[in-house]
């Protein structure tokens, strides 16, 4: 019985080998693939499940009426500490996450066991500001590339995970960083840089896939003699900030990737750099092909909240009041959600998802109308924002696009005077989270306490269910805590989202009706991801230090 | 399974204002604190005086952080007196002959925690203050110190090294802007009508988890209450006691510094 067991096994891993061997010519994801996402729902290809970034899976074998009969099917647990919030990929059956700082393993994506795992240990000197954070990677026909901390490129082979080149992206010297997974079109790599709270000038570049050469670079800053540039005085520009550290996303017909721009530099003190500082805080869209700036749309000019823009771009064509538009949905970190046109950027309609009081509106292009707050006195929303770099979903069956916000939270700016040193912190000041009493406990950047001693009176989670229409709200689901988990949705208007209790919550994506929930313990600071495998449909989110996989009971 | 989970209500008066700066507050509770003319004197005086040994920030004398309030030979402000008047440490503090205006100014800054803009608290007699705490002021009526009392309000063996002597002042003579939010209490009904008076310890979307008046740790799921109230206002008023005994009470509760 054992000897034919044995031989059986060796004669079909023969086999395989031959089937492996005529295999292996094809390149296993071509750009083509990607392209048609939509087409494969049982695979997640790029960081945002397809280049319009819905983060809408079409697979719909958990539904609502069996959604109680989800059980846990493995867990793959962190190596290291901290914030996890990357981002896996599924293509085939095999799962490839990144592990802080700078890890890959590609998983067999039914069983959780590791084929490989691959190591790069960033640079001494690499700084960030928020942590040694990753948020995933990003595949192209046999390579898997990802942004390092000493911001590098990295591309692996996808079957062994060997190095076939790595390539710097930025001068680790002066705090330049990729935390954001890579965006792969057509023949390029494309990653932007981390490092808004150290003074750099950002750029988004992009990269050969086969090489690795710098195929373009289009700085977030405008240089002397540039359209925009006059948004600037004096050398403020060369040190101004306007980080992209989240994954664009990518419209092929009109052959223009979009990109979210963190904050102007120093952080705080919008004093110190008096004008709007284009293109901090805006939406870009460039050229795929040459990197070109085609259009811009500014959030928050002459930014001194930290309002990052670094949202994911969510795209969609859909009716809006009664016209067929190519839109983007963007619900920003300063507490407004706003519809775009994304061939040229035009404002649809923006308004206020959560108390705000930095500002009294929008005017008629989508600027808002500052209204700054008295020094000491609390700004709405406060420093993380009504919402951050969670990735959002639309679904394309409800019309409706979901993300997290934080409700009733605020904070107190103080501005200081900063002097640009380099890779030195570059902040112009400080803040405090309002809290009910003094000395009291307030919501930090992650949750490590597992008690919660500071409470929904600092601020708490609301999931909001948005009508792109209207701009208006059409439902919210609460949470005690504050969330900085993103979303997913599916083909069975299934809604499934985290939280930084520790809940993994799967909701009615039309009604907002909880449909089940599971304690996982840690906090989930990233978006689940669904996939399937030889029939069966997979739903994984990362809570804390493990990443759980889900499927229906058998 | 649709849970309303903001369906508890807050009982008591609700009030939520903002503590800028304490400056508001050092106005209002009056002889109970040092001036901030008196801390800015203060702080002209150390700097000429005691930073010399001290350090600009008070640190710099081995076992004494005068900012954080850490002495070898003192507790009470009366002790600062006798030491900087007196000298200590056979010599190596030396005597300083300073008026009474400077003296205070420099107990004051002291106290303030060398922030100029900050509250500088009296602080009177440990001993009285645990003669207050146990007697007239009823404080171990609820509160726990060193493994004797109970424990529904929380345990004080701590105190008086996670709080500054300013909020422990706070928690006296105004406790509705003293609580923690977290320390609430709550009142509950269940849905099998049992009702649950306790504090709360912890809370989630879904669950909250209170020690009750019989000290028993209970978990309770939001869905299966009836009710679920949360109190605004401590349990304990704002204290009648003299501005003596207060310094007095705060004294106490600063050696409470835990095992």
């Amino acid at each position: 019985m054992t000897k034919n067991f044995i031989f059986t096994q060796v004669f079909s891993l023969g086999l395989s080998f031959l089937l492996l061997s005529s295999v292996a010519a094809v390149a296993q994801v071509p750009f083509e693939r990607i392209l048609n996402a939509d087409s494969e729902p049982q695979n997640w290809m790029t960081y945002n499940g397809g280049y319009l970034s819905q983060r809408h899976s079409r697979l719909e074998q958990i539904t609502r009426e069996n959604v109680g009969d989800l059980e846990l099917r493995w867990m793959l647990p962190n190596q290291v500490f901290g914030a996890w919030q990357s981002n896996p990929l599924v293509v085939d059956g095999i799962m490839y996450v990144t592990e802080r700082p700078n890890s890959v393993m590609a998983v067999d994506a039914v069983t959780g066991r590791v084929f490989w795992k691959y190591r790069h240990t960033p640079a001494e000197n690499a700084r960030v500001c928020c942590g040694a954070n990753n948020r995933g990677v990003a595949i192209l026909d046999d390579r898997v590339y990802m942004g390092t901390l000493d911001a590098r490129l990295v591309a692996l082979d996808r079957i062994n995970g060997q190095v076939l080149w790595n390539v710097e992206v930025g001068e680790v010297d002066l705090a330049y960083s990729v935390t954001m997974a890579p965006l792969a079109v057509k023949d390029k790599i494309m990653v932007g840089v981390g490092g808004g709270e150290f003074g750099i000038r950002g750029y988004v570049a992009a990269f050969d896939a086969v090489t690795g050469e710098q195929a373009w670079k289009t700085y977030t800053i405008p240089a002397p003699g540039e359209p925009g540039h006059d948004s600037w005085e004096g050398d403020d520009w060369q040190h101004g900030g306007a980080p992209v550290w989240i994954t664009g996303s990518f419209d092929p017909e009109l052959n223009l990737t979009y990109w979210g721009v963190g904050n102007p530099g120093p952080d705080w003190n919008a004093g110190q750099r008096p004008g709007d500082n284009l293109y901090s805080d805006s939406v870009i869209a460039l050229n795929a092909d040459t990197g070109e700036l085609e259009w811009y749309f500014q959030f928050t000019p002459n930014d001194g909240y930290d309002y990052d823009s670094v949202q994911v771009p969510v795209l969609a064509d859909i009716d809006w009041q009664g016209e067929a538009r190519k839109v983007m949905m963007w619900a920003n970190r300063n507490g407004y959600f706003y519809v775009l046109d994304r061939t040229d950027g035009e404002f649809l309609v923006g308004k206020p998802y959560v108390r705000v009081n930095w500002s009294s509106g929008l005017d008629e292009n989508g600027r808002p109308i500052p209204t700054p707050q008295p020094e000491g006195m609390p700004t709405y929303p406060g420093n993380q924002g009504g919402t951050n770099w969670y990735p959002p979903s639309f679904s394309p069956r409800t019309g409706l696009f979901y993300f997290s916000a934080w409700e009733d939270y605020a904070t107190i700016y103080r501005a200081e005077e900063a002097e640009y040193e380099p890779g030195r912190a570059f902040l112009g000041g400080g803040f405090s989270v309002l809290a009910p009493v003094q000395g009291a406990p307030t919501i930090g950047i992650g949750r490590t306490n597992p008690i919660n001693n500071w409470t929904d009176e600092v601020g708490h989670a609301s999931l909001k269910a948005m009508d792109p229409q209207t701009g208006e709200e059409v439902w919210e689901f609460e949470q005690f805590d504050v969330s900085d988990s993103g979303m997913l949705t599916t083909a069975s208007d299934l809604l499934l989202t985290g939280g930084r209790e520790g809940y993994f919550h799967i909701l009615d994506a039309r009604t907002g009706e909880l449909l089940w929930y599971k304690n996982l313990g840690g906090q989930i600071v990233m978006a689940p991801v669904t996939y399937m495998v030889e029939g069966t449909q997979y739903v994984s989110i990362i809570s804390g230090n493990t990443l759980a996989t889900f499927a229906l009971r058998q | 399974m649709m849970i309303n989970i903001r369906n508890k209500v807050r009982f008591g008066a609700w009030l939520l204002f903002l503590n800028l700066g304490g400056q508001l507050v050092a106005q209002e509770l009056g002889d109970h604190q040092y001036t901030s003319a008196a801390i800015e004197a203060g702080s002209r005086v150390y700097s000429q005086q005691c930073a010399l040994c001290h350090g600009p920030n008070g640190d710099t004398v081995d076992g004494i952080n005068l900012r954080r309030g850490v002495f070898r030979n003192a507790n009470s402000d009366e002790d600062l007196r006798r030491v900087i008047s007196g000298g200590a440490a056979e010599g190596r503090m030396p005597a300083f002959g300073l008026s009474q205006t400077e003296l205070d100014g420099v107990i004051a800054y002291i106290r303030a925690g060398f922030d100029p803009d900050g509250v500088a608290v009296r602080i009177g007699d440990p001993l009285r203050g645990q003669s207050l705490f146990r007697g007239a002021g009823n404080c171990a009526d609820c509160h726990r110190v060193n493994g004797d009392g109970p424990r529904t309000a929380p345990d004080l063996s701590e105190i008086g090294a996670v709080r500054t002597p300013a909020a422990l002042q706070r928690s006296l003579l105004d406790p509705e802007n003293a609580l923690l939010p977290i320390n609430r209490a709550v009142r509950i009904v269940t849905r099998d009508e049992e009702v649950i008076t306790g504090r709360r310890l912890n809370e989630d979307t879904y669950t909250v988890q209170v020690i009750d008046s019989q000290e028993r740790l209970r978990s309770l799921i939001k869905a299966d209450l009836v009710r679920y109230e949360l109190s605004s206002t401590p349990t304990h008023r704002p204290t009648t006691f003299s501005s003596e005994e207060v310094a007095d009470l705060v004294g106490y509760l600063l050696t409470l510094r835990g095992q």
